[in-house]
């Protein structure tokens, strides 16, 4: 396959580990943002073939993970209606809520479907006029110009059986949040290459600057994310604080501006909770005040939510990088893929299910 | 934001383990299936011949060892590019009586109708199977015929069950793997399941690929020919050839070892999955078969295969092993080991 087959091509890859090799003289501790790089780096086994001194953590960059649990509830107390269409990016579904989850819903009669874009929903909203429509609008920047672009076809084709339930979230607010926190032990980031693809990465200096680290932009194959460390690591050993460009081919600084705008056209900065990490200021998106009547949180009356968390889940933790999966006392035993505990290991993207799923003998051997 | 956040020890919630309800999980041939067969299945039925957990149970008559096994095969769409849910119908059921080594004689059809349901289309599907089975060489030579109100099923849905007979020097099952034994798939991976995501049409993607349903007990006969100590043999189906060497190594009490630059994938397929967040070691096959065979017969058996119809794309996709047992290893392209487990409840497109 062009384009993917050569940046996963051996040779390549392991130049640049000797590479990380001879250039690294002490320990470092990198955090990778995205549940895309986390899911590359277990299933490619990159973080077995790092010296020693290289400790990668995984970031909160798994928009499912950090989808806040009442906004899940929202989400089962709307699926549940017979008048309603749910739809939704896959991995949602398996996500608890309290007590419930979407498969649950659909098994009890729930209309719940799973889309690839929003704008099929639009279209399901188009085809079952009788029936009110609803799109899970998650994710970080990389989702949010489709989400977006759904609500604005549907104001420009009149179609008014359609509203999303949103919950965006920001990566910069996250890492703020994370390398201000007095426990942060993170020392440089490998940034989401396809969020910066979307928004570039002009609003990554300051906090380079602020916090005195380097922050790498890094693409998802083994290459791009050896190649991302390496330039991390590079800088480190150097002392230099800034931002690098290692995914050139697909970001640029400015990124995509018609995705841009069209965020900016649908959605306002707001207070955001997350999900193992708690609300971080100005971190999410909500619909702009011109796009309320598409607010499925309007449309339906769900502001009665009740939420109840379990306590066993170190998933905040994990999120934040401050401990490994199988730090977790419940990892592999009583929190599987198929019974988790915690976001983390619902997701494919999540952290632990990423560990379940690719590398649980290896952890269980050490 | 200038000032430090405060960060919460959140936790998160404890969902339904999904042990009180059927959810479309338990149809997915992964861990949800294994264990509903396991807990609510075979305790009430158990006896030594189900228990074995091969694609057909084995009987004794005298002299003649029979292969039974049924399949239930619902699909949407009915068609979709490569075939339909009556070859599917014939070719399941020929094809779990070929992986213990029999020879199919004889299926017999059950179909349960919706009202409403247009008489041509089953005309057709019909006509499909009546291909299917002369291809195979199998005889329908009994059925049953059930029809339900609108919307009580989707269309149409059929069950086959079938005998073959197994010849006195032919011992296969799921639990012969033996360490030192070669690994290997009769073609490419994943064909089937993206052909039909494709047609289905809900996830608006198209791919140009067609599913490989096909019979395969005619590559079996060329393969029992050679005389070569075959141990194994599975089709990797729903859940694909993760799941199915996952059901080997437990059942064998052994370890897999794969090398991921040996599995023989579509581009097109490839492409898909990629797109989809799919990983095309969990995608459903329908005209393949895994063969665990001994080392030194392994050549020999590979030229047949790829001799014969439906196994051209024969390939040695990895070995057996000691340790660990019970679980798959995968030896990645850039050289780590990973684990591959099972496929956990339905496959889901990923986010981003």
């Amino acid at each position: 396959m062009k384009y993917i087959t050569e940046y996963r091509d051996a040779k390549l890859v392991h130049g640049v580990l000797e590479e990380i090799r001879r250039t690294v003289t002490r320990p470092w501790t990198l955090m990778e943002i995205c549940g895309g790089q986390t899911h590359a780096i277990v299933r490619h086994g990159i973080d077995q073939l790092l010296p020693r001194e290289v400790e990668l953590v995984h970031g909160p960059g798994c928009p499912v993970c950090v989808t806040p649990l009442e906004l899940i509830d929202k989400a089962l107390a709307i699926a549940s209606r017979p008048d309603v269409i749910f739809t939704s990016y896959g991995d949602m579904l398996r996500v608890p809520g309290s007590g419930r989850d979407l498969f649950s819903i659909r098994a009890n009669g729930g209309d719940v479907r799973v889309v690839y874009s929003p704008l099929d929903a639009v279209k399901i909203a188009q085809q079952n006029p009788d029936k009110q429509v609803v799109f899970f609008a998650i994710g970080f920047e990389t989702t949010a110009p489709a989400n977006a672009m759904s609500v604005v076809q549907a104001k420009a084709l009149g179609v008014k059986n359609f509203s999303i339930l949103v919950s965006h979230v920001c990566v910069p607010p996250a890492m703020h949040a994370i390398l201000s926190s007095s426990v942060n032990r993170v020392q440089g980031f490998l940034a989401a290459g396809h969020v910066n693809a979307v928004m570039g990465y002009w609003e990554y200096p300051p906090l380079a600057e602020k916090y005195h680290v380097p922050i790498v932009v890094t693409g998802f194959e083994p290459l791009d994310i050896a190649q991302g460390i390496l330039v991390a690591v590079q800088m480190l050993e150097q002392g230099r604080v800034g931002v690098e460009n290692a995914y050139a081919r697909a970001v640029t600084r400015d990124g995509n501006l018609p995705a841009q705008q069209v965020i900016d056209q649908v959605f306002e900065l707001c207070d955001r909770k997350w999900r193992g990490i708690g609300t971080i200021p100005l971190s999410g998106w909500r619909l702009r005040p011109a796009y309320a009547e598409f607010d499925a949180e309007s449309r339906f009356d769900v502001s009665n939510i009740e939420t109840n968390e379990s306590p066993l889940c170190i998933a905040g933790q994990i999120l934040q990088g401050l401990k490994k999966p199988h730090d977790c006392s419940a990892f592999g035993t009583l929190c599987t893929p198929e019974h988790p505990l915690g976001a983390t290991m619902v997701s494919s993207e999540g952290a632990c299910a990423a560990y379940y799923k690719y590398g649980r003998h290896m952890i269980l051997e050490n | 934001m200038n000032e430090q956040i405060t960060l919460e020890g959140l936790a998160c919630p404890m969902p339904l383990p999904h042990g009180e309800q059927i959810v479309l999980g338990h149809g997915s041939g992964g861990k949800l299936s294994r264990d509903l067969i396991a807990k609510l299945f075979l305790p009430p039925f158990d006896n030594p011949i189900l228990r074995a957990g091969d694609d057909a149970g084995v009987v004794n008559f005298d002299l003649t060892r029979l292969a039974i096994s049924t399949d239930s095969h619902v699909v949407a769409p009915l068609f979709f590019p490569g075939g339909d849910i009556g070859k599917l119908a014939v070719c399941g059921t020929v094809n779990d009586l070929a992986m213990l080594g029999a020879t199919p004689r004889y299926l017999t059809a059950g179909f349960i109708l919706e009202e409403g349901l247009e008489i041509s289309v089953l005309e057709r599907v019909v006509d499909s199977m009546r291909e299917a089975a002369q291809e195979a060489r199998v005889q329908i030579i009994a059925g049953d015929t059930k029809v339900v109100q609108r919307g009580k099923a989707d269309s149409l849905y059929i069950n086959t069950a079938g005998v073959g007979e197994i010849a006195c020097d032919v011992h296969i099952s799921g639990a012969n793997a033996r360490a030192g034994d070669v690994v290997i798939l009769s073609g490419t991976m994943g064909d089937h399941g993206i052909a039909v995501l494709s047609a289905r049409g809900d996830l608006d993607f198209e791919a140009n690929v067609v599913s490989d349903v096909a019979p395969l007990n005619h590559l079996v006969a060329a393969m029992l020919e050679t005389g070569a100590r075959i141990h194994v043999l599975r089709d990797p189906t729903r859940g694909g050839v993760a799941t199915t060497l996952n059901e080997i190594a437990q059942q064998s009490n052994i370890g897999i070892v794969l090398h991921e630059d040996a599995l023989p994938i579509q581009p097109a397929v490839a492409a898909a999955c990629e797109m989809l967040g799919f990983d095309p070691l969990y995608v459903a096959n329908e005209g393949k078969l895994i063969a665990i065979v001994a080392r030194d017969d392994a050549e020999k058996i590979l030229r047949v295969m790829r001799a014969a119809r439906y196994g051209e794309n024969a390939a040695i996709i990895g070995h057996v092993s000691n340790e660990p047992r019970g679980r798959v290893l995968m030896k990645t392209s850039i050289g780590s080991t990973r684990v591959v487990d099972v496929l956990m409840g339905e496959m889901l497109p990923r986010i981003c």
